[in-house]
C-alpha cells in the first residue's frame, strides 16, 4: 500500500463517492476518477500479471499508453474485455477483473513461472512447441498466456452511431500546440474540428498549468473554445482520432458517458497534429515491478485526482521535465528524492533532495518497489518514478505516410516537414516545451500577428537515456509483451536484426499496447547492439488504429438484421398470415413452405401442383427491361443464346455467358414488342445482369438506341401452376383469351384490367401447366387474395419455395451456382453453340478445354439400391477402379416414391443407363445415370 | 476510402465504385480469327502499373461506366473522363 489520496484538490467530487470491485476486494473512489486514479489512491498495486512470466504489474501511464493496467470490466452483467483503466471514466456498478491471473492479481498462481525465465527466452514457443505439433499445446499456452476473457453472453446493442463529416480544418490535440493551432485559425474565421482524448481540452495545461498571455492558461483555454464555436468550429473531447486514411479520411472514436459511442468518419482539408509525446521509461534491474511509475503520469493524477503515487518517492530523470513534478509532489507532502542523470541541471525544487549524476540502477521489493539503488547505493522507497525523456506522438503523421528524421536536441525521431499532408506542431513535433509549442501551433495554423506568449521555459535539456546491455538483471523493454533487453540481445545474435524482424521474432510492440512505451527503447537497444544509428535502424510500421477500437464502434449498426439485410417481398403480410415459414433464397425472404415440418410440407405442396393447382410469390425473379431500336442486337450480343429471331409475344429460354465462356446465369426473355423486351434474370443475379447489359450497352453500342430499366421491385409476380391453373384463372375472371392457340406455352401477354396494368406469361419452372400473372406492386394483395380464394376452390393452394425446388429439379431445369459451377459451359448442359455471329463468351467455347470430351457434364441420377435420396455435394466415384472424383450430386428431389437427383459428372452424356457411384455419407451407394429430366419428358403436362 | 470522380455524378466514396478493365484493352474478334494467345492475354493479361495506370471504372449508383486515370502508388486521381464518344 503507498498510494494516498490528497484532502483536496483536482478534478474530482469527493461529496460523491462511487464503490467498485477489483478482483472481488471492495475499493472506494470519487466522482472524476478514471478506474486507475481511484486505484491509484487506493493503495493497490498489483494490477495484473504479465503475458509470459505472470510477473506482478502495476500501473504505468495515465492514457492510451498504459501497457499494464488492462482489466475485464463487468457492468450491468455483462463483462467487456481489455478495457485500459487509464481510459475508463469511474462509475457505479463496476466489478474489475484482472487480465492473465488466476485467482487474482495479487496472488496468481503462475506466479512461480517467473522463476524459469532463463528458459523461456524470446522465441521458446516457436523452438520448443513444434515437437508433436503445435496444435497439441497450443490450448494449454493459450490458457496460460494472454489478456482478457471474452464474455459470451456479451452481445451489446448496435447502437454506435457512424457519422460522415467534413472539416476545413482537422486539428488533432487540444493541449497547448493544438489550442494554438485552432484558435489561430478561427481567428482568421476558419471552421476549425479540434478532437482530443481527454476529458477536456488543455492537454498537459491541465497538470502542469501556466500562464498564457499574462493570464491563467483557463482562461485562455476558456477563450480559445469560445473563438472555435463562435467561428463555426467544433470540439470533440474523450474522442480518439485512431487513424488516416486515404484521400484525407481519418477516423474518430467518441467515448459518451450514459450514450453510445460514436464513430466520425471526418473528411479533412487541411491537417494539424498535436497529439504531444508519450514518456519514455528507464531501463534497470527490475524495472517492471509494480510502484515504477511514469513521472508525467504521477503529476497528472495528482493534478487532476488527488490521488498521489506514495510518500517516500524516488523520481529518476534525466530532463527538465521532471522538476515540477518532484515540486508538486513535495508540496503534497512526499520526500522526495530526484535523481538526475545529470551533472548540470536546474536548481532544487523546495523541499526536494536533488542528487546530480546519480542514476538508478536497480529496483527491489516481492510485489512492489521496496528499495531503489541509486548509483548502486540502496535506499527505502515505495515509489520510484521515472522519466526516460519523450518519444512524440507521431502515429497518425505514419499512417498518413510520413517519414521521421533524427532530432539529437530533442533525443527523438521526429515528423519530416512535408513527407506527409499534415503539418505537425507541439510536442509531436519535439517542441516540448510550453513557449515553444504554443509558437509551433500558431505557426502551423498560419497564423497572424504575435503567438500566445508563456514564461520563458528555458530549454528543455534532455539528456539522453538508453538501456545497457551490461546493466545487471533484467530490464524490461516491453512491459505488456514481456520483453526484455536480452531477448532483443538474443534475437540480434540469431539474425533478427531488422526491426519488423524483431518485433515478429521478441513480440516487441505487439499486441493491444503496439510499443507505444517500448518501441523506441526497442530500436535503441537493437541500435546500440548493432552499432548503427537510430535512423539507420528504422522504426517499425504505423498502422491504424492508434489504439485497441471496440469492434462495436466500427461495425456501427450494420449488425444483425442491418449487416445483409434481406430484400422483403410487398406480400410478406399475406405470406406470413397464411402460414408461410420464411427464409432467405439469394437474398430475397421468401415462403420456405407452409406448416411447421418442412419434409413434409414441402412434398405435400410439391403434389398439390402436379394434382390440382398451386400458386406461389416469384416477384423477386428479374424484371430488366430492355427497350429502343437497339434491344435486340443489344441481347444478341449479350446472350449466348440468339433473342433477335424471337417473335413479339413469344417468350425463350437462354443463357449467359461470361467471357470465359462459363454460364453466369440463366432465364426466360419475354419480348412485348419489337422493340421491348423483358429479361427475367435470376433472383439473386439481376444486378450483375443489369452491369453486363450496360457494360455492353455502353462500351459497344449506341447508348442513345437502347435504354435498361431494371423494374424487378417494381412488379408483383405470381405463379399459378398445375393441371387445374386455366380454370383458376378463367374463374378469377382474367381479361385474357386463355385458348391455348392464343396465349399458348411461351406465349406473353398484356391487357388491361379494370384500369389495372396485368401482363400473363406462360411460362413453367414447375413442369405444369403454369401462368405467371405479374400486376404492378400497389396491387399485389388485391390479386393474391382473388387467386388464393379461386384457387382454393379449385381444390389446390399455397406453396413455397422448397416445393417448387424439388418440382424443378424433377423436370431438370437448373439453378445457375447449384447445378453448374465456375468451369460449366453451355454444352456441358447439352447446349453446343450454333452461332456464326459474335457474343460473349464465344472464343472461349472453342478453346482445347472447351473441347475436351471428358468435360462434366449434367445428367440425372436415380438410387438403384432402394434407398432414400442422394446428399448434395456427394461426389460421384467409380465402382470398379481406383476410387476419384467424377463429379458430385448437385440438387436433389427428394420424393420417397422416386428420389431423383442432377449432378455434374466427368463424360456424363456418354454414361447413360450405366452405374456410378455415389460416396455419399461415408458409404458408396449405386446409382444409375439418367437424363436430367425424370418427368414427364416430352412435355406433355405444359398443355395439358 | 478514397474519392472518386464520376464523370456524371462528380466526386463520390470508393464504396459506390466497382473496377471494370484496364483501359485501352480492345476486344479481339471475330471469334474464330483470334489466337488462343490473343484470347488469353485479352481475359486474364494486365499491365497492372506501378505508377499511372487508365482504368474503366462503374459507378454502381448511377450505372455509368468511365475512365479514370488515377496513380497506383500514391493514390491521387488525376482525373476522369466519360468512354469515347460519350457525353457527361
Amino acid at each position: 500500500m503507498s498510494g494516498w489520496r490528497l484532502d483536496r484538490g483536482g478534478e474530482i467530487d469527493r461529496d460523491r463517492p462511487i464503490g467498485f470491485t477489483f478482483d472481488g476486494h471492495a475499493v472506494t473512489g470519487f466522482a472524476g476518477d478514471t478506474l486507475a486514479s481511484a486505484l491509484l489512491a487506493s493503495g493497490r498495486r498489483v494490477l495484473g500479471r504479465s503475458f509470459k512470466y505472470h510477473r506482478p504489474r502495476g500501473l504505468w501511464g495515465a492514457g492510451a499508453e498504459e501497457p499494464n493496467a488492462i482489466v475485464d470490466v463487468t457492468e450491468g452483467g455483462v463483462t467487456t474485455p481489455n478495457l485500459r483503466a487509464t481510459l475508463e471514466p469511474l462509475r457505479e456498478g463496476l466489478a474489475l477483473r484482472s487480465v492473465n491471473t488466476w485467482p487474482e492479481a495479487a496472488r496468481d498462481r503462475h506466479r512461480l513461472l517467473d522463476r524459469l525465465n532463463r528458459f523461456l527466452p524470446a522465441g521458446f514457443y516457436y523452438k520448443t512447441f513444434m515437437a508433436g505439433g503445435w496444435m497439441r499445446w497450443e490450448p494449454m499456452i493459450r490458457r496460460m498466456a494472454g489478456l482478457g476473457r471474452l464474455d459470451p453472453a456479451n452481445a451489446p446493442p448496435a447502437d454506435c452511431a457512424q457519422i460522415n463529416a467534413r472539416a476545413d480544418l482537422l486539428v488533432i490535440g487540444a493541449g497547448p500546440a493544438g489550442l494554438a493551432a485552432a484558435r489561430a485559425a478561427a481567428r482568421a474565421g476558419r471552421a476549425v474540428w479540434l478532437i482530443d482524448d481527454g476529458d477536456a481540452p488543455g492537454g498537459s495545461l491541465r497538470w502542469r498549468g501556466g500562464d498564457i498571455d499574462g493570464g491563467p492558461w483557463r482562461d485562455w483555454c476558456a477563450d480559445t473554445q469560445e473563438r472555435i464555436l463562435r467561428a463555426g468550429g467544433k470540439i470533440l473531447s474523450r474522442t480518439t482520432l485512431w487513424g488516416a486514411f486515404d484521400h484525407g479520411l481519418y477516423a474518430a472514436w467518441e467515448r459518451r458517458c450514459g450514450a453510445p459511442d460514436r464513430l466520425w468518419r471526418i473528411r479533412a482539408g487541411d491537417v494539424i497534429l498535436a497529439a504531444g509525446a508519450i514518456e519514455r521509461p528507464l531501463w534497470f534491474a527490475n524495472n517492471d515491478l509494480p510502484g515504477v511509475i511514469s513521472a508525467e503520469a504521477a503529476l497528472r493524477y495528482l493534478t487532476l485526482h488527488g490521488a498521489v503515487a506514495g510518500r517516500r518517492i524516488v523520481l529518476a530523470t534525466g530532463n527538465d521535465g521532471s522538476y515540477p513534478v518532484a515540486a508538486a509532489l513535495a508540496r503534497a507532502g512526499c520526500d522526495v528524492t530526484l535523481a538526475d542523470a545529470r551533472g548540470d541541471t536546474p536548481d532544487a525544487p523546495e523541499g526536494v533532495d536533488l542528487r546530480r549524476e546519480t542514476r538508478v540502477t536497480g529496483a527491489e521489493g516481492r510485489d512492489a518497489v521496496a528499495r531503489v539503488r541509486l548509483n548502486g547505493v540502496l535506499q527505502e522507497a515505495d515509489t520510484l518514478l521515472v522519466s526516460g525523456g519523450l518519444t512524440p506522438s507521431v502515429h497518425i503523421f505514419m499512417q498518413a505516410g510520413g517519414r521521421l528524421d533524427w532530432d539529437a536536441e530533442c533525443d527523438a525521431l521526429i515528423p519530416r516537414a512535408g513527407s506527409a499532408s499534415m503539418r505537425v506542431a507541439g510536442a509531436a513535433n519535439g517542441a516540448f516545451a510550453l513557449a515553444d509549442a504554443l509558437a509551433e501551433g500558431h505557426a502551423a495554423a498560419g497564423g497572424a500577428g504575435n503567438a500566445p506568449r508563456a514564461e520563458a521555459a528555458g530549454d528543455w535539456g534532455v539528456l539522453p537515456m538508453r538501456p545497457d546491455p551490461d546493466a545487471a538483471g533484467r530490464q524490461w523493454i516491453d512491459f505488456q509483451n514481456d520483453v526484455t533487453l536480452k531477448d532483443v540481445a538474443l534475437a540480434q545474435r540469431e539474425g533478427f536484426v531488422s526491426v519488423e524482424h524483431l518485433k515478429r521474432y521478441t513480440t516487441l510492440g505487439m499486441a493491444t499496447d503496439q510499443g507505444r512505451t517500448s518501441n523506441f527503447a526497442g530500436l535503441a537497444a537493437m541500435a546500440g547492439l548493432t552499432d548503427r544509428s537510430i535512423p539507420e535502424t528504422g522504426t517499425t510500421t504505423y498502422r491504424p488504429p492508434f489504439l485497441p477500437v471496440p469492434l462495436t464502434v466500427i461495425a456501427g449498426r450494420r449488425r444483425g438484421q442491418l449487416f445483409d439485410p434481406p430484400r422483403r417481398l410487398t406480400l410478406e403480410r399475406a405470406h406470413r398470415a397464411a402460414g408461410a415459414q420464411l427464409r432467405e433464397y439469394g437474398g430475397w425472404l421468401r415462403p420456405a413452405h407452409y406448416g411447421d415440418d418442412e419434409a413434409e410440407a414441402a412434398l405435400r405442396e410439391a403434389g398439390v401442383a402436379r394434382e390440382t393447382v398451386a400458386l406461389y410469390d416469384a416477384s423477386p425473379l428479374g424484371k430488366i427491361e430492355v427497350i429502343g431500336p437497339g434491344a435486340a442486337e443489344l441481347l444478341d450480343f449479350c446472350f449466348f443464346t440468339r433473342l433477335s429471331t424471337l417473335k413479339p409475344g413469344r417468350a425463350r429460354y437462354g443463357l449467359m455467358l461470361s467471357e470465359t465462356g462459363i454460364v453466369f446465369d440463366d432465364g426466360v426473355t419475354l419480348r412485348l414488342a419489337g422493340d421491348r423486351f423483358i429479361v427475367s434474370a435470376s433472383s439473386s443475379h439481376v444486378d450483375g445482369v443489369r452491369l453486363r447489359l450496360e457494360d455492353a450497352r455502353q462500351d459497344r453500342f449506341d447508348p442513345a438506341r437502347v435504354f435498361l430499366h431494371d423494374v424487378t421491385a417494381h412488379w408483383t409476380t405470381l405463379c399459378v401452376a398445375g393441371p387445374r391453373a386455366r380454370d383458376v384463372l378463367r374463374a378469377a375472371g382474367v381479361p385474357v383469351d386463355l385458348d391455348d392457340a392464343a396465349l399458348p406455352h411461351m406465349g406473353v401477354t398484356e391487357a388491361d384490367w379494370n384500369g389495372r396494368t396485368l401482363r400473363i406469361a406462360r411460362v413453367s419452372f414447375t413442369g405444369e401447366r403454369s401462368y405467371e400473372l405479374s400486376v404492378p406492386s400497389r396491387h399485389a394483395e388485391w390479386l393474391e387474395s382473388l387467386l388464393a380464394a379461386r384457387v382454393g376452390e379449385a381444390g389446390g393452394g399455397r406453396i413455397g419455395l422448397e416445393a417448387v425446388l424439388t418440382l424443378r429439379a424433377q423436370k431438370g431445369f437448373i439453378l445457375i451456382g447449384k447445378d453448374t459451377d465456375g468451369l460449366t459451359m453451355p454444352q456441358d448442359l447439352g447446349w453446343p453453340n450454333r452461332r456464326e455471329d459474335e457474343f460473349i463468351g464465344k472464343r472461349s467455347l472453342l478453346t482445347d478445354e472447351a473441347l475436351r470430351n471428358d468435360r462434366r457434364q449434367l445428367v440425372g441420377l436415380t438410387a438403384t439400391d432402394g434407398g432414400a435420396a442422394f446428399t448434395a455435394g456427394a461426389h460421384l466415384v467409380p465402382l470398379d477402379a481406383a476410387r476419384r472424383s467424377l463429379g458430385f450430386v448437385t440438387s436433389v428431389a427428394p420424393d420417397p416414391g422416386a428420389p431423383h437427383a442432377l449432378a455434374l459428372l466427368e463424360s456424363g452424356r456418354s454414361r447413360m443407363g450405366e452405374s456410378v457411384g455415389v460416396f455419399d455419407n461415408g458409404a458408396v451407394r449405386e446409382a444409375r445415370v439418367i437424363a436430367p429430366c425424370a418427368f414427364d419428358a416430352k412435355g406433355e403436362r405444359l398443355h395439358a | 476510402m478514397q474519392i472518386f470522380p464520376c464523370p456524371f455524378c462528380g466526386p463520390r466514396d470508393e464504396r459506390e465504385f466497382h473496377f471494370a478493365t484496364e483501359a485501352g484493352k480492345p476486344r479481339p474478334e471475330p471469334a474464330d480469327k483470334v489466337s488462343a494467345e490473343d484470347w488469353a492475354a485479352y481475359l486474364y493479361a494486365n499491365e497492372a502499373p506501378r505508377g499511372e495506370a487508365r482504368e474503366v471504372w462503374l459507378h454502381l449508383t448511377c450505372g455509368e461506366y468511365f475512365v479514370m486515370t488515377r496513380d497506383t502508388l500514391t493514390r491521387e486521381v488525376k482525373g476522369s473522363e466519360t468512354l469515347p464518344g460519350r457525353r457527361a
